[in-house]
């Protein structure tokens, strides 16, 4: 039997009648990676704040080296060597990245040395092979250098047991590498790390333990070179089986419906965000848009559904020149949005389900009549469309803000597939939600497609671009970096491209 | 020449009680706190400083009771906004009346009758105060007036040197960062409304004290909203805010220098100047700004 560096048990998180973890038990073994595995909601950051001392309280007890603790905060944590990369950087924008890693330290003296803390940080952070201008402000660093920043302030104060939350779902192909090679050096170093993840292929690569919560309880502890087969601890994780594998008909193009024809815009910094894109998207055809966060996906979708001046370049919709429509006007033409952001653009959270359904359609016939809304109409139609877009929800009343993340974007996607589109663009359609909710609205874009609609869909999940889109577009700061069909689309390549490595001609 | 002296020494005195309460100012809002309750603050400050001066016969005392007072003051503050999280606005709106109403009520008992004050005493700098043109306007003045202006780099050191300063930069930008790296936010926020509490109840004191050698009712008359004003003009940093105070009192110097000139029946118009200048400077400065993220939002410990 290995030393258990953490032993958790009993843990109880309650958040006033919400139970969020019931009776936890966890044992991580020093120097081990430890999976935790489970769908959004299941509890794993919870727990992992019970452990950081981000909650006033919680149920159970904690040992930690053996001994009991209450961690009370996360003075307590950081002391016992306890870091943690949250899954939302808890690093401060407009300070230096040195300031940020000095901040708090409880061995601090009151005039900073903050060449010194730098020297040290330059020191660590070349032992891990992750080199960071310690004078740069943290937020003029791309995201994954933002995260390796969080991880070396946590070995900064020498943590013992790291803890990352999602650490992957921001980082390209290229980065994720470099992070499974940093997890094997703390490994190597004797340290433990607990990696909170929902992508099976993660997990299986580089932990070697798992563990499965779902619904705020522990469903298995499994040792990952015993796991068998995936499908097993998918249907543990959901609680049901699970099909993995998407089906698709083969791709039945028709029609040019958008033409994008060199394409400029600006970011809101006034910097050039998206530069000379062209590309081109049939009906009965999902063309995915691949890069990482950041690299113009947004402003060019800005630019396609009237929410951001074009600076230069053509629009076209079902052959019409469309650059520079109102938002209305492109409405009219036919086009559906899934917004990145629901709770910002896709949604009102203080109002009910029924209107929300009825943000864009209230103009529309059946729904008013001379300037009066049809609420008798309104009613029947947002029940059908609740019904056949299972969103959980106790009525149609219900405010939108009440409905869980999932359940948020099954009514987003309701109201807009409802109106039959010609063009739908979605984006990162399934961010944030289970594999229950994901597989569901999949189904959902690839039934648009097959009634011919042009679908054009953005992500940053390499996996579900594969799986879906018929083409896929690479996007790298603002340029096409070049267009992949789905079957010669690999990690490899599409990794390379949104790192913004060309292929070489003829190779 | 003694038209530029007295236009500096004008100058300086309007400046004063405006930077004091602004280098306060610049670190509670910098830990996330809007801090409308300065008005009040002073105006509490005012009031004991002359009680304070008239019972014991010293300035000294009188000093000394109004830092006590904004103290208080600034924690009673904290633990309406940090603690019960009540609206920074709404708080600090309620302070004004209240300060008004308690500082009125207290002057009618206390002060009754009361012609003058001693006020603060003038301490020329042996030597330096005899140097043609710069002695009287930079070396024959009062304690506050000395403490405003050694303070202001003093407070740019502690903001950006120290470790204190960076955990109330901290604070103020991201509270929950600051927090998971075992800050007490609460802490720091109490500390930073204390600390301006004091200042704005010093900056009171030399209103009464140092401007006019009595207490009026309702004497601060706005200036604790300037220097709200000031701190953001100032672009929330103890450097800018000096010279943010000392264009505000340009201005209101300038008032007087432009009277005889504009004559009488338009003095009005004269007395809109630094609220004038106030709105238009914070119009365009408004966008360069250092103002924390989380400003005005109390922080909540799930």
């Amino acid at each position: 039997m290995t030393e258990c560096i953490l032993r958790m048990r009993q843990i109880t998180k309650r958040f006033g009648e919400v139970i969020a973890n019931s009776e936890v038990n966890l044992d991580v073994e020093k120097g081990e990676a430890h999976a935790l595995l489970g769908e959004n909601g299941a509890g794993k950051s919870t727990l992992m704040n019970c452990l950081y001392g981000m909650y006033d309280s919680y149920e159970g007890e904690i040992y930690f080296d053996g001994k009991l603790e209450r961690v009370s905060d996360p003075k307590r944590a950081i002391a016992l060597g306890i870091g943690m990369v949250h899954q939302h950087f808890m690093l401060i924008p407009v300070l230096t990245v040195v300031e940020n890693v000095v901040l708090g330290l409880k061995d601090n003296k009151e005039l900073l040395d903050l060449r010194g803390a730098a020297d040290k940080f330059e020191r660590l952070g070349k032992k891990y092979n992750m080199v960071i201008d310690p004078w740069a402000r943290v937020e003029t660093l791309s995201v994954g250098q933002q995260q390796r920043v969080e991880i070396l302030k946590a070995l900064y104060r020498d943590a013992r047991l790291l803890i990352l939350d999602e650490p992957t779902a921001v980082l390209t192909p290229g980065e994720i590498e470099g992070l499974f090679e940093m997890i094997a050096a703390l490994k190597n170093e004797g340290r433990t790390v607990i990696f909170i993840s929902h992508k099976l292929n993660e997990i299986m690569r580089v932990c070697d333990r798992c563990t499965v919560l779902r619904q705020g309880r522990v469903e298995a502890t499994v040792r990952v070179d015993e796991v068998r087969d995936r499908e097993h601890l998918a249907a543990l994780m959901v609680g049901r089986e699970v099909e993995l594998q998407t089906v698709k008909a083969p791709c039945q193009p028709g029609e040019e419906r958008l033409v994008v024809e060199h394409l400029a815009a600006l970011n809101d910094l006034g910097l050039p965000a998206v530069r000379d894109m062209s590309f081109a998207i049939r009906g009965g055809e999902i063309l995915g848009i691949c890069g990482v966060d950041g690299n113009g996906q947004s402003e060019m979708v800005q630019c396609l559904t009237g929410l951001r001046r074009t600076t230069g370049g053509r629009i076209l919709i079902g052959g019409k020149d469309a650059t520079g429509y109102s938002v209305r006007q492109i409405l009219r033409e036919g086009l559906s949005h899934i917004p990145e952001d629901r709770h910002k653009f896709g949604m009102i959270g203080a109002m009910n389900i029924e209107e929300n359904f009825i943000l864009v359609s209230y103009r529309e016939e059946l729904y008013s009549r001379r300037g009066l809304l049809n609420w008798r109409w309104i009613g029947k139609h947002s029940a059908s469309l609740v019904d056949s877009y299972n969103v959980k929800t106790p009525t149609a009343k219900e405010e939108a803000k009440n409905l869980s993340g999932g359940n948020q974007q099954k009514m987003v996607v309701a109201r807009e597939l409802d109106r039959g589109p010609k063009l739908l663009i979605a984006v990162h359609p399934s961010r944030g939600l289970d594999i229950g909710a994901t597989k569901y609205i999949q189904s959902q874009i690839i039934k648009q497609r097959d009634n011919g609609a042009a679908v054009m869909m953005v992500s940053t999940e390499l996996d579900e671009l594969m799986e879906l889109s018929d083409r896929i577009l690479v996007m790298y700061e603002g340029e096409n970096m070049g267009v992949l069909t789905q079957g010669e689309a690999t990690r490899e390549k599409l990794g390379a491209l949104m790192a913004g490595i060309r292929a070489r001609p003829g190779a | 020449m003694e038209f530029v002296t007295n236009f500096l020494t004008a100058d300086i005195r309007t400046a004063t009680p405006l930077l004091l309460a602004a280098l306060g100012l610049v670190f509670s809002e910098r830990a996330g706190i809007v801090n409308i309750g300065t008005e009040g603050i002073m105006l509490i400050g005012a009031l004991l400083g002359s009680v304070g001066a008239h019972v014991f016969a010293a300035p000294f005392m009188g000093a000394l009771f109004a830092v006590l007072g904004g103290a208080l003051a600034g924690y009673v503050f904290a633990f309406f906004t940090v603690t019960l999280r009540g609206n920074q606005i709404v708080v600090g709106t309620a302070f004004n009346i209240f300060a008004l109403g308690l500082t009125t009520t207290l002057n009618r008992l206390l002060l009754a009758g009361v012609k003058s004050i001693p006020g603060y005493r003038t301490l020329a700098v042996p030597g330096l105060s005899r140097l043609p043109a710069l002695g009287p306007i930079l070396f024959r003045w009062s304690l506050p007036v000395y403490l405003a202006f050694l303070l202001a780099p003093l407070c740019w050191f502690a903001l950006y040197k120290t470790n204190t300063g960076l955990k109330i930069r901290g604070v103020g930008e991201h509270p929950k960062a600051s927090d998971t790296l075992g800050i007490n936010v609460f802490r720091v926020r109490y500390g930073v409304l204390i600390f301006a509490g004091m200042m704005a109840g010093l900056a009171g004191s030399f209103v009464s004290m140092g401007q006019a050698s009595t207490f009026i009712e309702n004497m601060v008359a706005g200036k604790g909203f300037m220097a709200v004003a000031v701190c953001v003009f100032g672009n929330y940093s103890p450097l800018g805010v000096m010279l943010a105070a000392l264009l505000f009192g340009a201005t209101d110097a300038l008032k007087y220098r432009l009277l005889p000139v504009v004559g009488g029946g338009y003095s009005q118009f004269l007395n809109m100047l630094p609220y004038v200048i106030t709105v238009l400077a914070l119009c365009v400065f408004a966008k360069r700004s250092n103002k924390p993220a989380a400003s005005g939002v109390a922080y909540r410990k799930e």
